[in-house]
């Protein structure tokens, strides 16, 4: 006769309960164990995993899982609504809630995770929830309809977390019919999951879902409303959310508090520490699932959670099992946002390759991360279209066949190849004005052997018109050359065989400060003069390094048109005008000086997007008389012309708007001040904004301001023009002169090594460390350059003078603004204007043919 | 119809000092826009100051530079480069090629001069290659 079954105690109801009971009833044919499970919640196991969808279909037994008759097994008995409270190792005995004790033979722990509570004031108020138990859902749902009911509006929720279950509770709030908003802490959702690009897509899919998302976000406090609910959530950057329920789930903390008190060894982070067989210290005592502490830490998710309790269970039946180890693989269960991660996500692995397809139109983002040689994978993240997720998860750790970005192609697509190092599909375009694709670029260096940019523009013409994807066509081709393994030139122009970075450096070390100098010198080819990429590079270099006129001797000839005469070229060549107004604040005297100009010279008038007045139609004779009235009336160069600092756009801040936490305009004034008239890669704006409402849209400026109540959070690399890109979090809460003094050493920290038309926004992506790198250094001085910065901006804040009121006071510099060398003050005779809603635009080639229609030729008459 | 140099009017544009080494200077010669350009060597060139690929009279407004041994300017429109000595378009940027009419340039003592065939109105523009 067989001996009397042992006895297995299975602390906790959960899924890994239930799993480990129907492994033990599965392979313990001989009935050599009976298993009682002591829950605390007062039902069966359920699917806890998919606890949202307990919105869609309300009742509870909707979750069941597997097959009921397991808990009518006679060797199974579930004890509901019973917590263990008390563990006795030494007489191996549990108490329940109830005063009975429980013997066991076999201990484990399966009591899994609670909701973390973060520390913030006002988190215990009615209308604050987690989401962890069908109890938690319920009455969450509850609230929502009683707050429905209660307001004549659409209920208000936030939920704390954007990671997976942040991401599930905001589809609930949202299926309950409130407007959510998810609150990040981090730089993107699914932070542990996903990267920095797929947490991106993936805030716009689940904008688009409707639900809002605010990152960079820290909830500091909690209010109340008159009735004593939640009724607002405070950020550390000064913002404030209304709300009339808030989900918290910002994380989980395991529940080891009977391990605790029994004396059980705990990790560093909670849990109770097993091996990897899943038992304790205690050779009695097992624990599984988020509970147990394996190899230093708990995992939040139920696969492991199963491959554990199935390790326990062949254990306990004289088995050899170890735990396979977890396998973390996720994939978010959210209606409409398809988000799955698997494996070494991050790339972490020594070597390990990205290759990246982002569709931004489309809301996809595909990531596989692949070993050194390119041929096994490593892991991956897909958001937005994760249908190769079941595909790709098995192949981890093994070689792909064929061409790995085949898999990252949408679905539908084919016969397209992904070069690895390059981000854009073969169908995206990068030249908008010609409608380039990123594959035609490719082509032309692969098929029509292009070797540089200036071959692969003549071939494509990308790049032609407006040059803004130049920096792009570049990247595309430098791509394709390293892959046919041509080395690639990062030269400048045939002048020059170093980079902008490089030839800055050279000029700074060795002092030269004339281009005959440098090029003499330095220059790659015996009696070269320059060319118009060169030129202008070193005006730049030369005018951050030195004092002098952009006008002064020879710099003159280095400068391209609108730096040449200090204005801007228009397609007629005659140039437009815009005085510089400092964060946007102008006195109404001012405003009628400029119209006057204006009117007297009969330039048409625009407001500009950084808050100023542009007035075009002003011939090159015209501009020193337009200036020296400007200047009277107490103006300078607005450096529109240049690459160098535009505007400091500001909201009207705390002086006049209700909401405003800091004089927004008056830091805007104090910035633009500072940094007029400062050279750079390319062009720069800065923005400032008294609150988190954001209205300045600082954060698309490469330096962006936001007012907190407790000083001004700093972003930067934020980009408009041709790839827009949003500024990023590089500091919080800074009094004004720390924020000062840390964008004095950012913007020369990019002026020192950008290269030549890099904008902030790629020269982040570029700069050694990325965001970090940057933190790091004008942060933390890692490089040992702050001082250095430091004193460069210094200096040029020390000798700026106004360029325009500097040229009118030399007639030598006012001799190129003659018309004809032969006439100096004869208008160019091709100029020709016509009406327009009341000013006047250049003619086209048509309305010149027919001069009836002309009003505003050579002959217009101009007060002198 | 080039006439050689000896059947040319010379006519006078400037003085020598008012043309600032490697930039150029619009001059209006018989109602016509012709961009001078004085070299580091001293030599002087003669373009049109029309840039075909704009329109616009803007070609003296351009970064004067060297392509191998070659002057060049630039257009500081659309940036495509012409040889200063021929007109010739050396890079079109992925345009059909446009050129620039020349014409030849003298010192006499300090007066710089353009020289015009005798009998032509304007210059014979440059055939496209």
């Amino acid at each position: 006769m067989a001996a009397p079954p042992q006895h297995l105690i299975v602390v906790g109801g959960g899924m890994v309960a239930q799993r480990l009971v129907e492994a033990m009833r599965d392979r313990d044919t001989a009935g050599a164990w009976r298993v009682t499970v002591l829950a605390e919640e007062p039902r069966a196991p359920y699917d806890r995993v998919a606890l949202t969808s307990y919105f869609s279909g309300r009742d509870p037994e909707d979750l069941s899982m597997g097959s009921p008759a397991l808990w009518d097994d006679p060797l199974v008995t579930l004890v509901r609504g019973t917590p263990v409270v008390e563990l006795d190792r030494a007489a191996r005995t549990v108490r329940t809630a109830d005063g009975r004790t429980w013997a066991y033979d076999q201990l484990v722990l399966a009591t899994g995770s609670s909701a973390a509570r973060p520390p913030i004031e006002g988190s215990d108020l009615p209308g604050v929830f987690v989401y962890r138990t069908i109890d938690d859902v319920a009455a969450l749902r509850g609230w929502v309809e009683e707050q429905a009911a209660r307001w004549n509006r659409p209920v208000r929720g936030a939920v704390l977390g954007g990671g997976l279950l942040g991401l599930e509770a905001a589809g609930a709030l949202q299926a309950l019919g409130t407007a959510a908003t998810v609150l990040q802490r981090g730089t993107h959702l699914m932070s542990a999951q996903v990267d920095l690009g797929g947490g991106e897509a993936l805030r716009r899919l689940i904008n688009a879902l409707g639900v809002a998302v605010r990152v960079n976000t820290s909830t500091v406090r909690m209010r109340a409303n008159r009735r004593g609910h939640i009724g607002r959530l405070d950020f550390a950057d000064g913002g404030r959310l209304g709300v009339d329920v808030v989900v918290v789930a910002t994380g989980v903390t395991p529940r080891d508090e009977l391990a605790r008190s029994a004396g059980l060894a705990i990790g560093a982070r909670g849990g109770v520490v097993v091996d990897d067989t899943c038992r304790t210290d205690d050779p009695h005592v097992w624990a599984a699932g988020e509970v147990a502490c394996l190899g230093g830490e708990c995992i939040g998710l139920v696969a492991p959670g199963y491959a554990m309790a199935e390790v326990v269970v062949d254990r306990l039946l004289g088995g050899a099992a170890v735990f396979p180890g977890a396998d973390t693989a996720t994939k978010l269960k959210l209606s409409g946002v398809d988000v799955a991660s698997f494996g070494d996500a991050f790339a972490t692995t020594p070597g390990a390759l990205e290759l990246v397809h982002s569709d931004p139109v489309a809301g996809v983002y595909t990531k596989l991360v692949l070993s050194d040689d390119a041929r096994t994978l490593l892991g991956g993240v897909l958001v937005g279209d994760a249908s190769a997720y079941s595909e790709l998860r098995p192949m981890v750790g093994r070689a792909l066949t064929g061409d790995p970005s085949a898999y990252l192609l949408p679905a539908g697509t084919t016969g397209r190849v992904e070069s690895s190092g390059g981000d854009l599909p073969d169908d995206a375009t990068v030249c908008s004005c010609n409608n380039v694709t990123a594959g035609t670029v490719r082509a032309a260096v692969t098929e029509h052997e292009c070797l540089d940019v200036a071959g692969v523009k003549a071939c494509t013409r990308a790049g032609t018109s407006c040059g803004s994807c130049v920096p792009l066509v570049k990247k595309l081709v430098v791509a394709e050359l390293t892959k046919a393994g041509v080395s690639v030139s990062n030269a400048l122009c045939e002048h020059f065989a170093v980079s902008r970075a490089q030839l800055f450096d050279i000029v700074r070390v060795t002092g030269l400060r004339t281009f005959s100098e440098i090029i003499a010198t330095r220059g790659a080819v015996v009696g070269g003069r320059g060319c118009d990429i060169c030129k202008p590079v070193v005006a730049s270099i030369l005018a951050s390094l030195d004092d002098g006129h952009v006008l002064e001797g020879e710099r003159a000839t280095l400068q391209d048109t609108n730096d040449h005469v200090m204005a801007n070229l228009q397609k007629d060549g005659s140039y437009s005008v815009v005085p510089r107004i400092p964060g946007g604040e102008v006195t109404p005297d001012g405003l009628l000086a400029i119209g006057q100009v204006a009117k007297d010279f009969a330039l048409y008038t625009k407001i500009t997007g950084g808050q100023r007045i542009d007035m075009f139609g002003a011939r090159l004779e015209q501009l020193p008389e337009i200036w020296r009235r400007l200047v009277d009336a107490g103006f300078e160069s607005g450096q529109a012309y240049g690459k160098s600092l535009r505007t400091v756009k500001s909201c009207v801040g705390s002086t006049w708007c209700r909401f405003g936490v800091q004089d927004a305009v008056g830091l805007a004034v104090e910035l633009e001040l500072r940094y007029r008239g400062l050279r750079s890669p390319h062009k720069i704006k800065l923005g400032v904004s008294g609150c988190a409402r954001e209205c300045a849209e600082a954060r698309g400026k490469d330096v962006g301001i936001v007012a907190t109540d407790r000083g001004w959070n700093l972003y930067v690399g934020g980009n408009g023009g041709f790839t827009p890109r949003h500024a990023v979090l590089l500091a919080e809460d800074l009094d004004t002169a720390t924020l000062i003094r840390t964008i004095d050493r950012y913007l020369m920290y990019y002026i020192r090594t950008a290269d030549r038309l890099q904008r902030t926004a790629p020269w982040m992506e570029e700069v050694e460390g990325g965001i970090d790198g940057v933190r790091a250094v004008v942060l933390d001085d890692t490089l040992g350059i702050a001082a250095d910065l430091d004193a460069a901006m210094a200096r040029h804040v020390d000798v700026y003078e106004d360029e325009w009121a500097a040229t009118l006071a030399d007639p030598e510099k006012l001799r190129r603004f003659a018309s004809f060398v032969n006439a100096p003050t004869t208008p160019d005779p091709s100029l020709a204007y016509v009406p327009e809603r009341g000013q006047v635009r250049p003619a086209t080639a048509a309305e010149r043919a027919d001069t009836s229609v002309l009003v505003a030729g050579t002959t217009l008459a101009v007060r002198s | 119809m080039t006439a050689g140099p000896d059947e040319r009017d010379w006519l006078a544009v400037c003085q020598l000092a008012d043309l600032v080494p490697e930039r150029g200077a619009a001059a209006l010669v018989r109602g016509e826009q012709v961009a001078v350009f004085r070299l580091l060597d001293g030599r002087l060139l003669a373009v049109a100051n029309l840039d075909p690929f704009s329109g616009a009279h803007v070609m003296a407004r351009g970064i004067v530079g060297t392509r191998g041994d070659i002057p060049t300017v630039a257009s500081p429109m659309y940036k495509q480069i012409f040889d200063l000595r021929t007109g010739r378009c050396l890079e079109p940027l992925g345009k059909e090629p446009l050129h620039l009419a020349t014409w030849p340039v003298r010192v006499a003592d300090t007066v710089v001069m353009i020289g015009y065939p005798v009998r032509a109105a304007s210059p014979g523009a440059l055939v496209p290659t």
